[in-house]
């Protein structure tokens, strides 16, 4: 698996940079008739505030795997997320429209009501993209901070807590197999939305069991003493997901449960849910337009 | 308790008899014991555990040849095979795939209850292959639906031995449907390493593996049927294409994973039967080995030691003796690695202790690439 994820690390580079797919800005709608934009999704507004966030990746202490910092987080400046998790149908429609692959022929499945399942990370940007194109606002996946913010009181804090000096690898390894088998529901099938209910943030369906891709990459940093950070190395081909535990995924993988390692226990399934910008400038005129000269 | 040799000795039966039944005890397959002394031996009432574990026995058997009585009970059924919830029509012994092992010594009889329920759609039937004659009973089990039959055989020949339905016309159907097992006869004196030395193991993992073939509809979706009928035909068709769309352990997709991980320790011995009545299969255990390995199963030979793989052939069972000497979570698959993490076939089991730093270490943990 290790040496999978290494391998696919420039890969993963080139083609993220091909797609351009961070945090796309302003994007030009030209001849697109505004009859055919998709609804805008519902979002809920999230508000600022500060919380601990255990962080993402691994973290090494003295060349032992250690749990990693908790870090007292500030979220500045509130932002929308999708109340929903991008549909079956809206993402048919991203298919349809020639900006998005199908989903992995087992995981297809169909409705408003569904959640899109066996998406990959880079069907989520382009999905993004698309979404951006078609409504006009920006959209783009969260990190995997705004995603734990928005999780609210359904954010696992995935630290081990092992009382132990790190020289028996195995207690982490039987430990974390512990947690993640005692957190996994055993109906992987996905539900209809709203199944999993609303969290304290008003977010539906949030750590059900449909793993939502971030941004976030995976990193592996040396502690020195104390929590300070000796060095560290990202690897953007493998995402944070967030669900019911915090999981990594190689950007390409659109099924988790066979992106998984051998002995661990993989995402149900993976799918999406953005955040929504803040309209630019640009955005708001347009929408005082009429819908003509849009 | 007086055994069967001993109650024999302390009749008038007198010398010949003596010599005769210590003939008898040496080489157990060949001597014939008139019914009635058959009616005589003690008898032992087993229930059946569902897998992965097995009923109480013991490896060293204490005491004569005894008549050990089992019953299956047919069951028809739905099963969830995978995590999707793909819901095959299933045929099955006591509810369980793989059905319940059983365990029993070299010279005694088996006495088997088959009962075919009435609410079931379908004759069936019990192939043993530990059994001689009959088409290892099932010319003499065919039960329909509402019916029981009991057959006896005797056990003449130790190690761990595939059992299955074999209805004429229909027996692969019935394999691959879940109607499989696996008895084990252990020698009277127990397990040995082939150099004499006993080996004794603290657990038995019973592991049966099953390839199913289930048909997809026109969205590529798996299907689902009413009744066992209407699933046949269509079943058949991706049955003759000869590639299965789940390999499992036990009957479904993580069936030995998660909370059903199979436990050990540090230190334990570990004996690992794999049966696989219907296709071949090379089972591994990623960090591990098989110290003593009855590939084919079969006591009187002598195990291969220290291997990486071993294998199973279809319509077989082996078995695997192995001292757990990491603690960690292992991985124990089918090193197919396709069937493994694709189609099912992978269990786990958490094994707790001390780490060994002798066998292994992480001299350096990752890092940036330095300057070699």
């Amino acid at each position: 698996m290790k040496l999978k994820v290494q391998a696919s690390m420039a890969i993963a580079a080139t083609m993220l940079a091909a797609a351009g797919a961070f945090a796309p800005q302003v994007v030009e709608i030209a001849g697109k008739a505004p009859a055919q934009m998709a609804a805008e999704p519902e979002t809920v507004a999230i508000a600022p505030g500060s919380f601990d966030l255990r962080l993402p990746g691994e973290f090494l202490k003295n060349d032992y795997p250690v749990d990693a910092p908790l870090q007292a987080t500030k979220v500045q400046r509130g932002f929308a997320i999708m109340k929903y998790q991008v549909s079956a149908a809206d993402y048919a429609r991203c298919v349809a429209d020639g900006a998005c692959e199908a989903p992995e022929a087992s995981a297809i499945t169909a409705g408003d009501d569904m959640p899109a399942t066996g998406v990959s990370y880079r069907d989520a940007t382009a999905y993004a993209a698309w979404l951006t194109e078609r409504t006009g606002a920006v959209w783009r996946l969260p990190t995997d901070t705004e995603w734990a913010f928005a999780a609210g009181e359904r954010y696992a804090d995935d630290a081990l807590l092992l009382d132990s000096n790190g020289s028996n690898p195995a207690e982490r390894w039987l430990a974390r197999y512990r947690s993640e088998t005692g957190k996994s529901e055993p109906d992987p099938e996905p539900k209809t939305r709203g199944h999993f209910g609303t969290n304290a943030k008003s977010v539906a369906d949030i750590a059900g069991n449909v793993w939502e891709w971030t941004t976030t990459c995976y990193t592996r940093t040396r502690l020195a003493d104390g929590a300070a950070k000796a060095e560290s190395l990202d690897n953007c081909g493998v995402r944070v997901v967030g669900g019911k535990h915090r999981g990594y995924m190689s950007y390409f993988i659109r099924d988790g449960k066979s992106g998984g390692c051998a002995a661990g226990m993989a995402p149900d399934n993976l799918g999406i849910r953005l955040v929504r910008e803040p309209d630019s400038l640009l955005a708001r005129f347009r929408k005082l337009l009429p819908a003509k000269v849009a | 308790m007086l055994t069967r040799r001993e109650a024999l000795l302390g009749t008038a039966a007198g010398t010949a008899g003596a010599v005769l039944l210590a003939a008898m005890a040496a080489t157990p397959a060949l001597a014939q014991v008139p019914a009635a002394d058959i009616k005589s031996l003690p008898r032992q009432k087993v229930n059946l555990v569902a897998p992965p574990f097995v009923h109480e026995h013991e490896q060293v058997a204490t005491g004569g040849p005894k008549v050990v009585e089992f019953q299956l009970t047919v069951k028809e059924q739905p099963v969830v095979i995978d995590r999707e919830g793909t819901t095959m029509r299933a045929m099955t012994y006591n509810g369980s795939i793989p059905a319940p092992m059983m365990i029993v010594h070299e010279g005694d009889y088996v006495e088997l209850t088959l009962v075919n329920p009435e609410t079931n759609e379908m004759p069936h039937n019990i192939d043993f292959h530990a059994a001689t004659g009959a088409l290892g009973g099932g010319a003499l089990t065919h039960v329909n639906p509402g019916e029981q039959v009991v057959l006896r055989f005797k056990a003449t020949r130790t190690g761990t031995f595939v059992y299955h339905c074999a209805p004429e016309g229909m027996i692969p159907w019935h394999v691959v449907s879940g109607m499989s097992g696996t008895i084990m006869v252990l020698p009277r004196d127990g397990l040995k390493d082939g150099n004499g030395k006993q080996l004794t193991y603290d657990k038995l993992f019973y592991i049966g593996e099953n390839d199913f073939y289930v048909p997809r509809d026109e969205n590529g979706k798996y299907k689902s049927y009413e009744t066992l009928g209407e699933s046949y035909e269509e079943t058949l068709n991706v049955m003759r294409g000869l590639i299965p769309t789940h390999v499992v352990f036990n009957g479904k997709v993580g069936a030995l994973t998660g909370d059903n991980a199979l436990k050990a320790k540090v230190g334990d011995k570990v004996l690992i039967v794999h049966s696989q009545a219907n296709r071949d299969t090379r089972p591994h255990l990623i960090g591990g080995h098989g110290d003593h390995v009855w590939e084919q199963g079969k006591f009187s030979n002598a195990p291969a030691k220290d291997l990486e793989t071993w294998f199973i052939r279809g319509g077989s069972a082996g078995a695997a003796f192995y001292t757990f000497l990491q603690p960690g979570v292992y991985a124990y698959v089918n090193h197919n690695l396709i069937e493994a993490a694709e189609l099912g076939a992978t269990a786990h089991i958490m094994v707790e202790g001390e780490w060994n730093d002798d066998l292994m270490a992480q001299v350096s943990a990752p890092g940036p690439i330095r300057a070699i």
